[in-house]
């Protein structure tokens, strides 16, 4: 897997809201093709890093490179996609308008986006629901609708945050599969999650504590390095509490 | 092309939600019509009473416009007063000069009745003397009522206020649900959001403003001596500017309510400048807020145009003027989108 093209390099990034440092001198490389976890607690960092992977924010000083190119530009953006941890859906809207909608900000039209919503809505499993408005939606239908629209513009890299949170666990599990089929076509999948067992589907895995990252490799090198038989234990080793 | 989906989208959730669409249809011409009916009403009818007027002079006195109730002796006329059977009487004991009492505690109701005595003891005492005055008017007419004069400012003001609570208020559900975080991880641009947001709302004023001023003028009668189009165009610039203004205000607010409590800040004290009260009798530390409120110039234009039947060389400033103002208003909102992203 070390031989793949990194496509994701964050260098000495720091992020300051006021006096609070929220991410400390985090070094990352995130390689082509895979599926890429940051664990960690919530308010540990993880969301304002993925937002500034997805473009949404900028560093204090630091940069991340994505595809060789310094985020954020909207050249990258139209590559990236992004499902934030709120659903951010039009619920007036029926689901087709919503993708029609977002397909368009994209630059999608006529047959493609009409290929490309029908593509989307089989992946996660709503083709039957296409016409009805999104506040009819259940909680579990309205997050895979979020991803559908994350999916649209077929886009080389997913960047997803907790996006299981709230999700009964046969729902994680289709998502799941949602995700590992796209990964297996080539998207890179970059995940935030705070639950543990959720860490151990990714290919490598990012340990964030308190703004800073204290450790990177796959569950299996993370778990064998501390000696511990579960990603909880290991997490606990690097964050220095003794077991 | 975005611009377009943004603005198809706006539209879509307009038609959707049935009660605000009624909302900013139906409110002000519910208030227009409620005000027409306040302003346009019957006179009052004072009840007066006469205390020991001679019956050869209550004989000569015009008794139309008033309940006339004749009283022998003033405790009797008092405490009718008291009663609330009469709003006042006049007495005229020894001496030749009428004295008047009033129950006094609305102005309204003083006045006119304080005028029928003046009108009904005046001309017994000038005779029919006196003449009648030609009166011509520059503006308006004889029969221009108040509604007349407030109609063009209350017209503008509905506008402007239901526009920019709306406008507002769906702008802060936007950043609430977390949806301009996601128009913003798309490549779209921020004026293109305000632009969408711009055209959506403006195609949608454009029907609004036609239907409740064709309804004021139409329907209640307004007073209109110039061209429609020119209310419209007045109406449309205005409400932009509403729209502009209601999505810069809404980025400093966090939530619906919040946008609510801008309302007596932003909104009312428009009102005070538009020429609802004379402009001439504010307090001088106070007079110079005027100018800077985007009604001010509304309210002149739609004023010149339905009360004085001006045309374009006499609105155009204004206009230019509101426009101004929609752009300020946009370039501020560019600045506060850049909160939510750096480009």
């Amino acid at each position: 897997m070390h031989n793949r093209k990194s496509c994701i390099s964050i260098q000495h990034v720091y992020k300051k809201f006021g006096k609070h440092e929220v991410l400390k001198d985090i070094n990352l490389e995130i390689e082509e093709g895979e599926i890429f976890g940051l664990l960690g607690p919530s308010g540990a960092g993880k969301s304002t890093l993925v937002k500034e992977l997805a473009g949404l924010d900028v560093p204090t000083s630091g940069e991340n490179y994505i595809f060789d190119e310094k985020m954020p530009t909207l050249k990258l953006m139209q590559r990236i996609g992004y499902m934030a941890q709120a659903d951010a859906l039009y619920e007036e809207l029926s689901a087709n308008e919503n993708l029609h909608f977002f397909a368009s900000l994209y630059g999608l039209k006529g047959k493609k986006k009409k290929e490309r919503i029908k593509k989307v809505m089989q992946l996660v499993d709503l083709s039957d629901h296409l016409n009805k408005l999104v506040s009819n939606y259940s909680g579990g239908m309205k997050r895979r609708l979020s991803l559908a629209i994350a999916l649209l513009h077929e886009p080389e890299m997913l960047i997803l945050d907790e996006p299981t949170v709230g999700i009964d666990p046969v729902l994680r599990k289709s998502i799941w599969d949602a995700f590992y089929d796209l990964n297996k076509k080539g998207t890179t999948i970059i995940v935030t999650t705070h639950v543990m067992d959720e860490a151990e589907k990714c290919d490598r895995l990012g340990l964030m504590r308190d703004g800073t990252l204290i450790a990177v490799g796959t569950p299996e090198a993370l778990r064998k390095e501390t000696n511990s038989e579960s990603i909880e234990q290991a997490f606990l080793v690097y964050g220095g509490a003794t077991s | 092309m975005r611009v377009i989906a943004l603005t198809k989208r706006i539209l879509q959730q307009l038609i959707r939600d049935k009660r605000t669409l009624g909302l900013l249809i139906f409110a002000p011409i519910l208030v227009l019509t409620m005000l027409h009916l306040v302003f346009n009403g019957d006179d009052y009818v004072p009840k007066v009473g006469l205390v020991e007027i001679p019956e050869t002079m209550v004989d000569q006195i015009d008794k139309a416009d008033a309940e006339v109730t004749l009283y022998t002796n003033e405790n009797d006329a008092q405490q009718a007063v008291r009663s609330g059977e009469v709003d006042g009487y006049i007495i005229l004991d020894d001496a030749t000069t009428p004295a008047v009492f009033l129950e006094g505690s609305d102005p309204s109701v003083n006045s006119t009745t304080l005028r029928w005595f003046e009108s009904a003891f005046g001309s017994l005492q000038q005779g029919e003397s006196a003449g009648q005055l030609e009166m011509d008017y520059l503006y308006g007419s004889r029969d221009m009522g108040s509604f007349d004069y407030f109609g063009p400012v209350l017209l503008g003001f509905f506008v402007f206020f239901f526009v920019f609570i709306i406008a507002g208020v769906s702008f802060i559900r936007e950043r609430t649900t977390g949806t301009l975080e996601r128009l913003l991880s798309t490549p779209l641009r921020k004026w293109e959001i305000v632009m969408g947001y711009v055209f959506g709302f403006g195609i949608f004023t454009v029907i609004q403003s036609t239907i409740i001023a064709w309804y004021a003028i139409y329907v209640l009668d307004m007073m209109m001596v110039g061209a429609f189009v020119y209310v419209l165009l007045i109406t449309l610039s205005l409400a932009l500017t509403a729209l502009t203004l209601g999505i810069l205000i809404s980025s400093f607010a966090n939530n619906e309510l919040q946008m609510i409590q801008f309302i007596p800040i932003v909104v009312i004290p428009q009102i005070f400048f538009s020429g609802l009260f004379n402009l001439e009798t504010i307090s001088d530390w106070l007079s110079w807020v005027g100018p800077f409120t985007p009604l001010y110039y509304a309210a002149d234009a739609l004023r010149d145009v339905m009360v004085r039947g001006h045309g374009w060389s006499e609105i155009y400033v204004n206009l230019i003027v509101l426009f101004g103002f929609s752009l300020l208003f946009m370039l501020l909102n560019g600045l506060a989108l850049r909160k939510y992203r750096k480009i």
